[in-house]
């Protein structure tokens, strides 16, 4: 008797009408929404505050430097001391006073610069500052040497390497950028899924232990049945959830930045800055082909094969393992001891993922870990993006396949024996003996 | 083949504990048969045995004849001792989804589920989750989901605990209809008033061997002692139980009566005849109770747990 769909049914179902999954489905998009926004208009908040600053300068070097932009107003306070010229600035409360001592030489300038303020500065007005200073001393010392600027800007040349592999497929500097976005967003997402709905499913194990409804349950399904359809049902529900978050969440995007008007690409990842410096290189037009050229380049086939196998295999290899602990224990507190020896190859394959694929996606450490099973499918899936042998990945896919089976027959077994055992925490060498029950 | 299940001599370690040493039981076809014995004995294992939710290391377990085999299941109905239900799953959904595990149709399932609600009059619970009922509701839904299937072979392990005593009562009477309508019943419990009631054989298993089994009344004729309760009213009480206690082995006895009499147990020889003893008793005294004492089952449970 085949009761799999059975057991798939019941356990998606309890799990899409539970109460808290719904809250949880239909409020995490909202609360990441209102989050991203709030920050999108606090950072907007702090561009759109006028500065004034007061310059007093006893040089006469920077005379003209200091124009006023959208957000910062300069005004010269010449010819006052400094006594003077810092109450002034008090009493108008301007956001500070930047102060040239006399100096006989320019480097005599560039030691005796300061800014006096009531609170201290924030940094991004400082380095402003500090960049337009040295700018102007550095082409004043050049003019002192006879050098034009002029001539300078007509001397300088921007190169861009132009990439191609052997078989002729041309690649930019963009392409990695693609490549790593691709990787990394199927690793991360792996990753999560793991952790989220891992858990889930061993919160259910425990929940049919506590509740006492495992033996009359057992005695009508095998136990690998039953744990099968609980990493089914429970994978299928987390699907939905994440369907559900991200068609919400694009929408809810859409709907706040039109309401608000906050340009929500103001809000930077780390990641968005590398796009953007890369974009500078480029002229927009071309950066825009460029992404779309890579995209392309990609291979896309092998990239969402190899995303659904990985993804589908690594998650169920970690879920039954996630599954044997529950039925190890009896109550979530003691799931502590067990946890770690999961979560450990999974953060360092995240680790590796971050650090040593995007380095060097073909050296040894990312090739060795997109083979190890525990961590290749985290791996593997960040180095695909770069081209990855099939060989490779096939080997990789059918070892991960071999642990997925030993790890359901070591978690039935664990399971088995476990579902049964009450009020008493199991030690690894308990669990051991289990396994010759 | 009058057995309905044969388990022949089953044994069964878990590491170093031997849990079942070549345990072998005989339940006849439409009887209650009584699995007894102290707690950790080995009971539990030997009905999950029978359940396949673990195997034997050694023996047989014959269910109609046949080696027990996955499709079994559908032919046992089983409450374990630790019971429980979805707790937040509502009653109707559940006992269908049970039902189903068991390889009902869901039509099926739901006729005979209304047959049942109705006849135990609960037919309102359908949409209620089971942690809306209390602890003796619950086990009335497990007690339903467990027949359901109209298995041949029941298998209650302590089905009265949480219920009152009217429910108890009600459970009873079904057990024994479910047995009259031709289905098998083996029944495990410390309860011996129970058993009394209920039981045509038992078995006790002690300390993972079987230490006795058989039919309830053979048994009792075995365990029996040829003793007699008497009561006897007399006006010479001293010199009637002297004379009593000269020929005959006394014991005081305790038991309730009107008169302020003589209240012995009598133990007669192997071969002695009740007549004999009762005449003589007349002759002596007049004779108020006369009753031979036959042992409980909670009697021959301690018994033979002690001399084991």
């Amino acid at each position: 008797m085949n009761h799999l769909p059975l057991i798939i049914k019941r356990e998606y179902l309890t799990k899409v009408k539970n109460k808290s999954f719904i809250v949880m489905t239909f409020l995490s998009p909202l609360i990441m929404i209102a989050l991203i926004a709030v920050v999108a208009y606090l950072s907007q908040l702090n561009n759109d505050k006028q500065r004034t600053i007061s310059v007093l300068d006893e040089t006469g070097y920077l005379k003209g430097e200091f124009q006023n932009t959208e957000n910062t107003t300069y005004t010269s306070l010449d010819g006052l001391s400094l006594e003077d010229a810092i109450a002034l600035v008090k009493e108008k409360e301007d956001y500070g006073l930047l102060y040239f001592g006399k100096a006989s030489s320019l480097d005599g300038v560039a030691g005796n610069v300061k800014f006096y303020s009531e609170d201290s500065p924030s940094l991004s007005v400082i380095s402003s500052l500090e960049r337009k200073i040295e700018k102007r001393l550095k082409e004043k010392k050049l003019e002192l040497d006879g050098v034009s600027i002029a001539q300078i800007e007509a001397s300088q040349t921007n190169i861009e390497i132009a990439q191609e592999s052997f078989e002729g497929e041309k690649s930019s500097k963009i392409d990695n950028i693609v490549k790593l976005a691709f990787g990394g967003a199927a690793g991360y997402l792996l990753f999560m899924f793991i952790i989220i709905y891992g858990n889930m499913i061993m919160r259910s194990v425990i929940e049919e232990k506590t509740s006492r409804i495992i033996e009359v349950i057992i005695s009508s399904v095998k136990p690998i049945q039953l744990m099968m359809g609980k990493i089914i049902g429970t994978s299928l529900a987390g699907v939905t959830q994440f369907a559900i978050w991200v068609v919400l969440g694009g929408v809810l995007l859409f709907v706040v930045s039109a309401i608000f008007g906050i340009d929500l690409a103001q809000v930077q990842s780390p990641q968005q800055e590398m796009v953007n410096q890369a974009m500078q290189a480029d002229g927009a037009q071309a950066m825009a082909e460029n992404l779309i050229t890579a995209i392309s380049n990609l291979p896309m086939t092998n990239l969402i094969i190899a995303f659904l196998f990985f993804f589908i295999g690594g998650y169920l290899l970690y879920s039954s393992l996630y599954a044997a602990i529950g039925a190890a224990v009896d109550n979530e507190t003691d799931t502590q001891q067990f946890m770690l020896p999961i979560l450990m190859p999974l953060i360092l394959a995240v680790y590796v993922g971050v650090f040593t694929v995007i380095e060097d996606p073909h050296g040894t450490v990312s090739t060795v870990f997109s083979f190890v099973p525990l961590t290749s499918p985290v791996v593997m899936l960040m180095r695909i993006p770069f081209g990855v042998p099939l060989w490779q990945q096939g080997l990789s896919l059918l070892l991960l396949i071999g642990t997925f089976i030993f790890a359901v027959w070591f978690a039935a077994k664990i399971y088995r024996v476990g579902i049964l055992m009450y009020g008493k925490k199991p030690t690894y060498k308990e669990l051991f003996k289990w396994l010759k029950y | 083949m009058n057995d309905l299940l044969v388990a022949d001599s089953v044994s069964k370690s878990f590491g170093n504990f031997k849990a079942l040493n070549q345990v072998s039981i005989a339940v006849p076809k439409g009887s209650i048969f009584g699995l007894l014995g102290p707690n950790g004995a080995g009971k539990t294992t030997l009905i999950r045995i029978i359940n396949q939710i673990t195997m034997p290391d050694a023996g047989a377990v014959l269910l109609d004849g046949q080696p027990l085999k996955p499709e079994h299941i559908r032919d046992i109905g089983y409450l374990p001792e630790e019971r429980g239900l979805y707790k937040s799953m509502k009653v109707g959904e559940q006992c269908l989804y049970l039902a189903q595990l068991k390889g009902l149709s869901k039509t099926e399932a739901k006729e005979r589920l209304k047959y049942w609600f109705d006849k135990l009059e609960i037919g309102d619970w359908w949409n209620k989750k089971i942690q809306e009922l209390s602890k003796g509701q619950a086990q009335k839904i497990q007690f339903i989901v467990t027949v359901l299937h109209q298995p041949k072979l029941l298998i209650f392990d302590e089905p009265f605990s949480g219920f009152d005593p009217i429910n108890a009562n009600l459970i009873k009477d079904e057990i024994l209809q479910l047995r009259d309508e031709g289905a098998t019943v083996i029944f495990s419990t410390h309860r011996m008033e129970s058993v009394e009631e209920l039981c045509d054989h038992i078995a006790l298993i002690h300390k993972s061997n079987k230490v006795l089994d058989g039919k309830l009344n053979d048994i009792k004729r075995q365990f029996k002692t040829n003793t007699f309760e008497v009561g006897l009213e007399s006006l010479n009480k001293d010199k009637v139980f002297s004379e009593i206690q000269d020929k005959f082995e006394v014991l005081p006895a305790t038991f309730k009566n009107l008169n302020d009499d003589i209240k012995l147990n009598i133990k007669l020889g192997e071969q002695a005849s009740p007549n004999d003893l009762l005449s003589f008793l007349t002759s002596k005294a007049e004779v108020h109770h006369f009753v031979e004492v036959i042992p409980s089952a909670s009697d021959i449970f301690i018994q033979t747990v002690k001399n084991n």
